[in-house]
């Protein structure tokens, strides 16, 4: 995902002249290093000082620069939640903040690294756009909408590749849910690299007769209601697929929704309340924390049998 | 090195040759200049070449930026003689390599820049007891730098902290050791991995042994990149309000971060002043020799009513002397 991205910035920086990098000194990590090679002049390396970089993004905003604010997810919304909440998000500024490494995905690096807990802690602010894309290619995509649109925008993505879900060119609209499969025995709401799972859970549901929709929740806030009471009032069980805690991610989103909205039988797949792990593949250690496409067909068999 | 239109290690067993160096350190020290994308060259064909990052190092060295300090006099106190001392750190060297290999990730050249330090404070410095890492008044390590772990791990090994076998399995699923420091292995008295995070932890420890008059020490290992977080000033400022004397804080200077050497992303020149600045005590050492290192610790020992830094020239690189790498290798 972060080649795609890499890639897709300096798509952006051809076309926006006023686009400016910040990165902390993890550029080759981000592949924001591609940007850097291209235009020099537009990228900022600002050491390892990711408090630094969301304060300077800030002042780059309030004075007409559009600044891409990137880094690992654990240290750019750890370290530096209090600026973006208090410096960007408080003022609206048009501050993009696009980073990798998030979920599990920087197994070798252990839980330092991993950032299971970051949707959470960026859904909590107000005037926050939050992405998750679900492959290279929406990943380039939700990049452009996010350049396009007024405000502050937080974009999370993998250090792995993710399976391909989209062709090159993926529509993405920001807050705008993608319904990428038909069904109305109940519903799969994934975003990130668990959007393919969900796909893959679906088939082996088809085999045994059932006929499972499947939606991408690419943006977590604003959540699209009307897709999801849609997914509710038709298929009345929903499971929540996501490589983040069980808490406060897309799982919390569409519980606290449907709670108020229209309570439907569900079920969460996603990290349970604990910490990541360090792993020699990317894969065996998803397996182990039970994100993959059996433990959401299963979830979803048994939601169907506790439709209300 | 010179660009050299040569194949590599014809290149290499000339270097070897003039200068005593054993082939197979160079072919480690070429590999490793090449991962960071200081050289580059081909294997079987083609020629060497100094990077654009390579040539900008290389004018760094020449303005002679990397000093060689001034080496202290006299004989340390050291609990092991120190030809073993250095004979053990050159056994750790191969299997923090071996370890980086297998895992198949891990910060190697970070490691090793880190490795003499390290090794020398357990080895021949720290008060501690390996069978009983709960002892209270052990003295305590933090490494900031906690992407150095494979050197950490392979040092907790050598005393006997750690089965040696484990070290085979450093980022297994289910396994002891992470790719970062966690509180439950044990010999490791701090979780590490985000920069900037450790002095603060090791003022309260030190603060702490004042408090409950135990005379133990804090050590902690830093990155120079790493004094980029802004939390590191911080710290160094609460040291230096409560007169932390108990506190050894070392920089290990090699001069580089992830993306490029310090001076060409955020500038940390006049380093040693900046320090003093905060009320420290600074002390240069040659953080590649055991000797000088421990004269430095016992320097540091010695002073009263303020914290002491060792700002400890190093190489991240793999080799074990610093005018090799001056001449690029
Ligand atoms: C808070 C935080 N930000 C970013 C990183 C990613 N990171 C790991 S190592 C490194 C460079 C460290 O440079 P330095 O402290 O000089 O250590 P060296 O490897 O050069 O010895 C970075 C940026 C991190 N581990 N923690």
């Amino acid at each position: 995902m972060r080649e795609d991205f890499g890639k897709a910035l300096v798509t952006l920086g051809m076309e926006l002249e006023e686009l400016v990098v910040l990165d902390p000194d993890v550029s080759t990590s981000t592949r924001t290093c591609y940007f850097a090679e291209r235009f020099p002049d537009r990228f900022l390396n600002v050491g390892i000082s990711e408090q630094d970089m969301i304060g300077m993004a800030a002042g780059l905003a309030s004075t007409g620069m559009l600044p891409i604010a990137t880094g690992f997810a654990v240290f750019v919304v750890g370290r530096g939640w209090e600026q973006i909440r208090n410096t960007v998000a408080r003022q609206k500024l048009n501050v993009k903040i696009a980073v990798t490494h998030s979920g599990l995905s920087d197994h070798g690096d252990g839980p330092s690294h991993q950032s299971v807990e970051d949707v959470a802690l960026m859904r909590a602010i107000p005037n926050m756009t939050v992405v998750v894309p679900a492959d290279g290619p929406s990943a380039a995509e939700a990049l452009r909408a996010s350049a396009y649109h007024r405000g502050p925008v937080y974009m999370r993505l993998g250090r792995e590749g993710a399976p391909r879900v989209y062709l090159e060119g993926a529509e993405l609209s920001l807050g705008a849910a993608n319904l990428i499969r038909e069904g109305s025995d109940a519903t799969i709401i994934a975003n990130g690299i668990m959007v393919s799972m969900a796909l893959e859970a679906a088939e082996l549901l088809a085999e045994e007769g059932l006929d499972v929709r499947v939606i991408d929740m690419h943006t977590v806030k604003p959540l699209d209601l009307g897709c999801l009471e849609r997914a509710a009032r038709e298929t009345g069980a929903i499971v929540t697929a996501e490589e983040h805690s069980v808490i406060g991610g897309l799982g919390g989103a569409v519980s606290e929704a449907l709670a108020e909205l229209r309570p439907t039988a569900m079920r969460r797949i996603g990290v349970g309340d604990s910490f990541g792990t360090s792993s020699r593949t990317y894969w065996e250690l998803l397996e182990a924390y039970g994100l993959t496409p059996k433990a959401i067909a299963d979830a979803t068999r048994s939601t169907v049998g506790r439709r209300i | 090195m010179e660009v050299n239109s040569g194949r590599i290690t014809p290149l290499l067993s000339d270097v070897s040759e003039r200068n005593g160096k054993p082939l197979s350190t160079l072919k480690l020290n070429a590999k490793i200049l090449r991962e960071l994308n200081l050289i580059r060259y081909r294997e079987d064909s083609g020629g060497v070449e100094l990077s654009e990052l390579g040539r900008f190092v290389l004018d760094l060295l020449k303005e002679d930026y990397v000093r060689e300090p001034e080496r202290r006099a006299g004989d340390p106190t050291s609990r092991i003689p120190l030809g073993e001392l250095t004979r053990r750190i050159g056994a750790l060297r191969r299997r923090v390599l071996r370890m980086v290999e297998e895992a198949g990730s891990g910060h190697l050249s970070s490691s090793l820049s880190s490795l003499t330090i390290i090794a020398t404070l357990y080895l021949a410095k720290m008060r501690h007891d390996p069978k009983n890492p709960g002892w209270e008044l052990r003295d305590r390590f933090l490494l900031g730098k906690g992407h150095a772990a494979p050197a950490l791990y392979a040092v907790l090994a050598e005393c006997g902290y750690l089965p040696e076998g484990e070290l085979s399995r450093l980022g297994c699923l289910g396994g002891l050791l992470q790719g970062h420091p966690e509180a439950s292995i044990p010999g490791v008295d701090s979780a590490s991995g985000s920069l900037g995070q450790c002095l603060s932890i090791a003022n309260g420890m030190a603060l702490s042994g004042k408090m409950r008059g135990m005379d133990y020490r804090v050590y902690v290992l830093l990155g120079d990149g790493e004094l980029e977080e802004g939390q590191v000033w911080e710290a160094a400022m609460s040291s230096a309000k409560h007169r932390l004397d108990n506190l050894t804080a070392i920089v290990d200077r090699n001069g580089l971060q992830l993306t490029g050497p310090t001076e060409a992303v955020k500038p940390l020149e006049p380093l040693a002043d900046k320090w003093r600045a905060f009320g420290w005590k600074v002390l240069e050492a040659d953080g590649e020799d055991p000797r000088d290192i421990l004269l430095a610790l016992q320097e540091a020992e010695a002073v009263k009513g303020r914290p002491t830094v060792i700002i400890a020239s190093t190489v991240r690189a793999g080799s074990s002397s610093r005018k090799g790498w001056r001449r690029g290798l």
